[in-house]
């Protein structure tokens, strides 16, 4: 009942929704970037949301199935292969013993998700499996998974495995999630003011507006780095640090800016110009460098109720995916 | 009428109420008092809060919230009352100063990477800025950046120095000052403050019980050791 890393992508970790509740020694959430797209994963094998996934960056890892498993691969599109078969997106896959999963070919997104039915086995640090790189804690001991790495599961796919017909590798459950609300428009990102806001000049506030930036290669799971016209303030003065979160966007002191990620630090010291909304955290993660990004303002109360919208969705999906997994299990 | 405190929204799942941006024990005291205002009466969603020199955030569901509280307009319209009264309800204590955590520090080159600049900068001896880093008791004001790193103020303003403007390597149990604050690096990292010495005790592990030594509200005071004893203290 396991799985192996046969050969590592850049950054495969295990994640779940983060570690809340210990900012007083400085420990930051972490948690999945695309917090969406692991929760859908889960639901898809029919998990609670609060079970560890893995999450994959491109170059993307090669893995051999040691068991037969249910599995869900969600988020951004790496093509994903199972031995010589392409494997779908946002679908509950059974896959056969022994075959090898792999991802040839980057064609949208920043990072996908592998759940298995039952999740991983795997021990919690403060509460939560996900990993902390800094910390060298949480997750797979700490760290990003490498060659050799066998990850258990907690619960063998049984009752699935009898779905495979004679030879086949796979076998895809006929049902989905519908995500393309959430991932529409993907460069359009709403945001609401922060408390800096009125430090940046007038110009600086209609060129935020109206200008386009430019993921930059040097982002990561701290942040992501954009670059475009320089933004100003009119008020420079000293800011003593303070708290940030997931989504804020700090301006630095060469006038670019950087959208802090789920890696972020728990405070910080720059201006806080603006806050991608929860609800566009998701597609705003599966940005890649060079991609372009235009924020728009918005108001809490939208972005309250765009969220709550999402999440409905999301319960929706988990008890139609409960109801068909139920069918298959009686 | 002028507030004491400003709250303002971090997103759409977070607050932060502000009592006046700067370095201030008695700020920090309010500060930590509103926190365990909140700790004892938690609301429903509240996931996670921050402590920082004269700020609170608050981090919270809004899903969860709103379930509970189904008449809000917004979560955060409900935080912000919260907050309201947590600063009206909390009462600011002085900790008690017997307790001061004493730490080792070798300031010998081979780990204050920084000291031979700071002496040129600004025209002291290495014995006075010795003397002026040890002679102090220093607030944990903020635990932030890095898993146990305390932000502990305020230093001499002889010793002020503004911090790198790149980040260099820094490793673990680095003593270094930045601006008006002093402080320990727990781990290996990028970093920007100017360094001027290593101490051998471990500041953050991540499997102890409480992964970290210093707390917010500590007093704490340096004080130095040669490099014989760092080794020696290393090794056990």
């Amino acid at each position: 009942m396991s799985l192996s890393i046969i050969k590592p992508g850049l950054l495969d970790t295990l994640q779940d929704h983060g570690r809340y509740d210990y900012s007083h020694w400085g420990i930051n959430p972490g948690g999945a970037m695309d917090a969406y797209a692991a929760q859908v994963a889960n639901r898809l094998v029919g998990n609670n949301d609060n079970e560890s996934v893995i999450e994959i960056h491109f170059p993307a890892p090669q893995i051999l199935f040691n068991q037969n498993a249910l599995i869900a691969i969600t988020g951004a599109d790496f093509s994903p292969l199972l031995n010589e078969q392409a494997l779908s997106l946002w679908q509950p896959n059974v896959v056969r013993k022994n075959t090898v999963l792999q991802f040839p070919k980057l064609k949208y997104g920043a990072m996908c998700y592998l759940a298995v039915h039952g999740g991983f086995c795997i021990d919690k640090w403060l509460n939560s499996y996900s990993t902390n790189l800094k910390a060298s804690a949480g997750g797979f001991f700490g760290r990003q998974l490498k060659k050799g790495d066998e990850l258990f599961f907690k619960e063998n796919s049984i009752y699935f495995a009898g779905l495979l017909k004679d030879e086949d590798t796979l076998e895809s459950l006929p049902w989905r999630a519908d995500v393309r609300k959430v991932y529409e428009h993907p460069h359009e990102i709403s945001i609401i003011k922060g408390n800096e806001w009125e430090r940046l000049t007038g110009k600086s506030q209609y060129d935020f507006i109206e200008n386009n930036f430019i993921v930059h290669p040097s982002s990561d799971r701290m942040g992501y780095q954009l670059r475009g016209i320089p933004l100003k303030c009119d008020n420079n003065s000293d800011m003593v640090s303070s708290g940030v979160n997931f989504g804020t966007i700090q301006l630095l002191p060469d006038g670019q800016l950087i959208v802090l990620m789920a890696d972020h630090q728990t405070t910080g010291g720059y201006p806080r110009i603006g806050h991608v909304i929860s609800a566009h955290l998701p597609k705003f993660a599966q940005l890649r460098p060079s991609d372009s990004v235009h924020f728009k303002l918005t108001d809490l109360a939208l972005a309250e109720a765009l969220l709550i919208s999402q999440q409905n969705d999301l319960h929706i999906l988990e008890r139609a995916c409960h109801d068909h997994l139920n069918v298959i299990v009686c | 009428m002028d507030l004491p405190y400003k709250i303002f929204p971090l997103g759409d799942a977070a607050a932060c109420i502000d009592l006046g941006n700067r370095i201030d024990a008695g700020l920090n005291r309010k500060v930590i008092a509103m926190n365990n205002w909140l700790r004892r009466n938690p609301f429903e969603g509240l996931k996670d809060t921050v402590i920082a020199y004269s700020s609170l955030s608050i981090y919270y569901d809004p899903i969860n919230l709103r379930n509970k509280n189904k008449s809000v307009s917004t979560a955060f319209e409900f935080v912000r009352q919260n907050l309201e009264t947590a600063y009206q309800e909390s009462v600011a204590i002085e900790e008690n100063n017997n307790d001061i955590i004493r730490i080792p520090v070798c300031y010998s080159n081979d780990f204050g990477i920084d000291m031979e600049f700071l002496v040129k900068e600004k025209n002291i001896s290495r014995e006075e800025i010795i003397h002026l880093h040890t002679s102090k008791i220093y607030r944990v004001y903020m635990i932030g950046f890095l898993p146990g790193f305390s932000y502990l103020g305020q230093i001499d303003e002889k010793l002020m120095m503004p911090r790198k403007l790149k980040p260099v390597p820094v490793a673990a149990g680095n003593v270094g000052i930045a601006g008006s604050q002093t402080g320990i690096y727990p781990l290996d990292t990028p970093g920007g403050w100017q360094i001027i010495g290593r101490t051998p005790l471990k500041l953050f592990e991540a499997n102890a019980a409480c992964p970290v030594v210093l707390g917010i509200g500590n007093q704490v005071q340096f004080y130095e050791i040669s490099k014989e004893e760092f080794e020696k203290i290393n090794l056990t």
